[in-house]
């Protein structure tokens, strides 16, 4: 039960409705000269990168278990039940570590402002929770975005893939990528060309950090039982070697 | 007025120039944002308020829970005038990462989120608390030093029969962050370069920062016998020198080894900025551990010191190494730092210097050893014989 979005690259014709429509959506300007910077920004939340003869669409791809959530030392970052990644502006303490950790690079600072935030996607949460669909869905006028059960999409996409063979590269981007990813791509060309990732792990990242997290109260107990013995022993021997000379001396 | 700068040493006109340098920096970073005082953007985030302020800060604070494990757990006894100005050097050094950290947050007057908005999937929650845990053992631990000043006896003997839970607190507390500023790392799979990323980055962490602690200790004993002329404790140096040759050669086997079973070897014939970092980092700890097997240049006061350095540069660098030069290919830009980053961390590091300086002259944290000479049964002044005392 989590939504996602399924992004066909063969369907878009890069008129960029989707762009503007998520700029209205979070207050922000936008114009040409946004429109022509083809780069995730605080003040370009999804862009549209031109490679080639195609179109391909960037924004968050709230991963089904993120790598910026789970590193987040407040819990600013929360991976909602409903799918989309959200921000909750008034824990963040501005690390960054989210932007540090994220495999796609996509959450964005506010460098500029005396109290800055992070900026990212979150997938319409708000409009999505109110039963309406994400901005950039629909404005899209070819549905080359396409919103979403991410089940229901991961199937769509593999009924798309084996009814037009000769369309698509034969694979779909985010099912395995970092675990999973709730954005989906689907291409003509192998996804390096459209800029994609390729090289990533096919795991959650965030099993990476558990796998030694996990142990920390391990260590601590373990440990102090050692130092604790270690004390005894060294201090021990003196205490032995002092009641010793005392009965020499009797 | 005249007559009072022209006394001014030239290091004291370099610490003053670097303070006002820092404080214009101070200026444009909370006056102006981020944004104007670093080099930072979106496709780097993290600078060397982290890299180097955070992750050697703490790393060259180690000799402080290294030493007080010798002395006070490992009852070496012989290490117990150096054990003080290395909880010194480990406080100081400790309260000022928590300062750059004030420069580095985004918004630093929420600093304590994380004490009461839990995330324990975040190895950044864990070193936070570990960090504040152990700030508050070492003030715990550096108190006698101020009771004994003030001849406050009652209190000291309470902290004396505390002292041997606080230092093994402290022990575990250090391994724990200690390791995990390795841990951070651990989530940046395909980001950070192959040869630093690993999933023994914790261990790697660890064992490094244990040898640098050993090198700071040396560091600063040299320091402060040239600062107020006391005669260098050279068979001491020379004990800590061996255990730094066998701690460095240790920690140089893991690596290797690390990057024999990772096949990450081969990559270190590419000829790239990365291979050629990664060798001076190698370099500056291989070449003082092969030193400091040998007697002749143990027993020479200058080469000790030198040898010190090159492991405090090694384990820098090795921190630089894994915050920028691994970050910077996945990132894809090229990040140096801005002059104001610069000035600011000067500017700490100079505090640092001037800070334990003070201490060392107001503060009995060379005094311990003449002390007990003096007065071996009275325990007030005697700190830590209590504490042992009491285990008996």
């Amino acid at each position: 039960m989590a939504r996602g979005v399924l992004f066909d690259s063969t369907l878009c014709v890069g008129c960029r409705e989707c762009e503007g429509a998520c700029a209205k959506r979070w207050n922000q300007p936008y114009d040409e000269s946004i429109a022509r910077t083809e780069k995730i920004s605080y003040r370009k939340l999804t862009t549209i990168q031109t490679k080639g003869e195609n179109f391909v669409r960037r924004m968050c791809m709230h991963c089904v278990d993120p790598a910026c959530a789970s590193v987040c030392p407040v819990g600013a970052l929360e991976k909602t039940k409903l799918g989309p990644v959200v921000y909750h502006e008034d824990r963040c303490m501005g690390c960054r570590y989210c932007m540090v950790a994220c495999p796609f690079n996509v959450p964005s600072y506010t460098w500029n402002e005396p109290l800055p935030k992070v900026k990212k996607c979150d997938m319409c949460f708000e409009r999505q929770s109110a039963g309406k669909q994400t901005a950039c869905a629909e404005a899209c006028p070819t549905g080359a975005t396409l919103l979403g059960e991410r089940d229901e999409l991961i199937a769509e996409a593999k009924k798309r893939l084996a009814e037009k063979p000769a369309e698509y590269h034969p694979k779909v981007y985010g099912i395995e990528e970092v675990g999973g990813t709730s954005v989906l791509f689907l291409s003509k060309v192998p996804f390096e060309q459209l800029g994609l990732r390729t090289d990533l792990p096919r795991h959650a990242l965030p099993q990476n950090t558990w796998a030694v997290l996990s142990h920390v109260p391990d260590v601590a107990a373990v440990g102090s039982v050692l130092l604790g013995g270690v004390y005894w022993i060294t201090h021990r021997r003196e205490a032995v070697a002092r009641a010793e000379a005392k009965g020499g001396a009797r | 007025m005249i007559d009072r700068l022209k006394k001014l040493t030239f290091w004291q006109w370099v610490f003053a120039a670097v303070m006002a340098a820092g404080a214009y920096a101070t200026f444009v970073r909370f006056f102006y944002g981020l944004g104007a005082s670093t080099n930072l953007n979106d496709q780097f985030p993290w600078g060397i308020w982290v890299g180097f302020d955070v992750l050697c800060g703490v790393a060259l604070a180690a000799g402080g829970f290294t030493l007080a494990a010798a002395v006070h757990l490992f009852n070496i006894k012989r290490y117990k005038p150096i054990a003080r100005p290395a909880i010194l050097t480990a406080y100081l050094g400790y309260l000022l990462v928590v300062v750059a950290l004030m420069f580095d947050l985004g918004r630093p007057y929420r600093i304590w989120h994380p004490m009461i908005m839990w995330n324990p999937r975040s190895v950044m929650f864990e070193v936070g608390w570990c960090v504040t845990l152990y700030t508050t053992v070492l003030t715990l631990e550096f108190l006698p030093l101020v009771l004994e000043r003030l001849r406050l006896r009652t209190p000291l003997k309470w902290m004396h029969s505390m002292m041997v839970p606080l230092v093994i607190a402290g022990c575990i507390l250090s391994t724990l962050h200690q390791s995990s500023l390795g841990s951070v790392y651990l989530i940046m799979e395909g980001k950070l370069h192959a040869l630093w990323y690993t999933s023994m980055l914790p261990v790697m962490f660890f064992a490094s920062a244990v040898c640098v602690g050993l090198a700071m200790t040396i560091f600063e004993g040299w320091h402060s016998a040239k600062a107020f002329g006391r005669p260098l404790e050279l068979p001491l140096m020379q004990g800590l020198a061996r255990v730094l040759a066998v701690a460095v050669s240790t920690y140089l086997t893991l690596r290797f080894l690390d990057l024999l079973h990772r096949g990450a070897l081969p990559l270190l014939s590419e000829p790239s900025t990365e291979t050629y970092l990664f060798m001076l980092e190698i370099l500056l700890l291989a070449l003082p551990a092969l030193l400091l097997f040998r007697a002749h240049v143990r027993a020479n006061p200058k080469a000790l010191y030198a040898c010190a350095v090159m492991v405090v540069f090694g384990v820098v660098t090795n921190r630089l190494n894994v915050s920028v030069t691994g970050m910077e290919r996945a990132a894809g830009v090229s990040y140096l730092p801005r002059w104001t980053e610069v000035a600011v961390t000067l500017a700490i590091v100079a505090a640092a210097f001037a800070i334990f300086r003070l201490a060392a002259r107001h503060l009995p944290v060379f005094e311990d050893s003449e002390h007990e000479e003096e007065e071996t049964p009275a325990p007030a002044l005697a700190p830590y014989e209590h504490a042992a005392a009491q285990g008996d």
